[in-house]
């Protein structure tokens, strides 16, 4: 079914905002979001120019996806991710998207697809999460070790036991230092638009690495949405393989990365404690290049697309005149901005981490530079530790911070735990809460 | 911040360890335990020669047949070309 809303004239009310909406006009299509309950509306309205449909967030990604035209998709079902592929299988078995759709035996064996394939020298794609992305553990390192700008759908989900298919952050987290790049929105449409990045910023010459896009299971991938869907784009060009200096017989010389019989090459070569270290050091820098090629790509794109999402790496929000900030991720950011817009506070802003590797060190700080306390708001507990994202992002600042670990397994985290946070951050409490 | 004395002595590496140098001087032979050894019942279609991870297996002409000759020196014993062949031409022995 395809919905087209108009882009103009929206019959909205101000009272009636939507959870994901007021961000300080920077997202041209909150704007222009129709908001109605008279349905049969939708359905008259003329079309504009401006297509919209009203699609789940899965279905964003799988619609980014069919434009960057990767030629192999390898992928094995795992709810909630699965209707991302589901999406895109439909779209191959019609003659959409003219790529190879590998249905592979485990997420193990997805992952070593793409990575076979990407090392031809062609664009790749995959979606998993969870056990399945537990599963694909030793793969992820090696995409990333080998360099290949493989990207990745993630739908956000618990980890057995007990077993538990709703939203959290455990899978994903766990694979922070794996070095791929992972970027974790807020809406459909940030979906929709993270993928067309993805692929620039992953192929990116000074890059090269694998991206995972995350999205909150169910709250954001079984989500219908009013998404922007461009009809054509040209923004990620067809897939050009990396051109490398690499050591050779008659020494260091420059090539096309693409594995071909008539030319061979070793990829992930073997190496001894004399030369490990360097590779890793090579990631690190690629990640700080990544911070880089993050900000300008998203500002290429939000120039030509009129859709930003802070400066790429962090949004903030109403951060202009507070005292307080909370700090999170993911689409838990427009119940906090709900409440915030509805009850008019003015001392409590919101910082949302978009890239979570490469960490947004310095763009962080200068964020909590003026605020007297914040507090991060994260699905994740580490065990033994507390919150991820909160013991990152302590140090990194002296002010005093409050961590919260919530929404694991799928909870809701209403509008009321939202204020309590608030309050807690307001009297510069330093503990833990769980929420 | 401490200084890094070792920055001279860094080693350049290609990233992604890519190299365009051969692995010949990799003698994966060792590893095995288990032999393949291709039988006379053989019709050297070619399957394993697809299939062996090595890249170790070649048609040949053996006394005016074509016939599948695996190089011991990289053959790791996997055993792949045993299970792919059509024709159960491929035995498996023990490694001495
Ligand atoms: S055992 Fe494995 S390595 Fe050896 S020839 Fe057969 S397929 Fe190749
Ligand atoms: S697959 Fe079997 S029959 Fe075919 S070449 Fe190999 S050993 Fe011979």
């Amino acid at each position: 079914m395809r919905i087209c809303l108009p882009n103009k004239g929206s019959n909205r009310k101000a009272g009636e905002i939507s959870a994901f909406e007021n961000n300080v006009g920077e997202i041209e299509y909150e704007k222009n979001r129709v908001v109605s309950d008279d349905t049969s509306a939708f359905f008259s309205q003329e079309v504009d120019e401006d297509m919209k449909k009203i699609i789940e967030g899965s279905h964003a990604i799988a619609e980014a996806v069919k434009l960057s035209m990767p030629k192999v998709i390898a992928a094995y079902p795992i709810t909630p991710q699965t209707h991302i592929i589901e999406k895109l299988a439909e779209m191959v078995a019609g003659g959409e998207l003219d790529a190879e759709y590998m249905t592979v035996e485990s997420e193990h064996s997805a992952m070593a697809a793409c990575i076979g394939a990407q090392a031809t020298g062609v664009r790749t794609f995959t979606a998993t999460c969870s056990a399945g992305m537990a599963y694909m553990w030793e793969l992820l390192y090696c995409a990333a070790g080998m360099r290949l700008p493989i990207v990745m759908g993630v739908a956000n989900r618990a980890l057995s036991a007990p077993l538990n298919i709703w939203n959290d952050w455990s899978d994903s987290m766990g694979a922070r230092d794996s070095g791929w790049i992972q970027l974790y929105c807020e809406t459909a449409q940030e979906a929709f638009d993270t993928i067309l990045q993805a692929y620039r910023i992953a192929e990116h010459h000074n890059v090269l690495l694998p991206v995972m896009v995350c999205i909150d299971g169910f709250w954001l991938s079984h989500v219908y949405e009013p998404v922007n869907v461009l009809e054509e784009q040209d923004f990620v060009k067809p897939y050009q393989a990396p051109e490398i200096d690499v050591d050779s017989d008659e020494g260091f010389k420059r090539i096309k990365i693409v594995l071909d019989p008539k030319q061979p090459i070793s990829m992930g070569e073997y190496a001894t404690p004399q030369y490990y270290q360097e590779f890793k050091e090579a990631q690190q820098i690629a990640m700080l290049n990544a911070k880089l090629a993050i900000k300008e790509i998203h500002d290429e794109f939000a120039k030509k697309y009129g859709r930003s999402y802070g400066n790429g790496l962090i949004e903030t929000y109403n951060m202009d005149n507070a005292k307080y900030a909370i700090v999170t991720m993911g689409s838990v950011c427009g119940t906090i901005k709900h409440l915030i817009e509805n009850e008019k506070i003015k001392d409590v802003g919101l910082i949302r981490i978009k890239s979570f590797r490469p960490f947004p060190t310095s763009e962080l700080q200068k964020a909590l530079e003026r605020i007297e306390s914040f507090g991060v708001f994260e699905k994740v507990c580490s065990p033994g530790l507390g919150g991820v994202v909160f013991n990152e992002v302590k140090a990194k600042t002296n002010k005093p911070g409050a961590s919260f670990i919530g929404g694991l397994g799928g909870r809701d985290v209403t509008l009321d735990n939202v204020r309590k946070m608030f309050d807690l951050i307001r009297i510069k409490d330093e503990n833990i809460h769980w929420i | 911040m401490p200084k890094n004395n070792n920055k001279s002595k860094k080693p350049k590496i290609s990233i992604g360890g890519i190299t365009a140098k051969t692995t010949l001087a990799n003698k994966t032979g060792a590893w095995r335990s288990k032999r393949p050894e291709v039988t006379d019942k053989c019709a050297g279609c070619g399957v394993c020669v697809e299939y062996c991870p090595e890249g170790c297996i070649a048609i040949q002409a053996v006394k005016g047949k074509r016939k599948a000759v695996i190089d011991y020196t990289y053959c790791k014993g996997c055993m792949i070309c045993a299970s792919v062949c059509p024709i159960k031409a491929v035995i498996e022995k023990q490694e001495k």
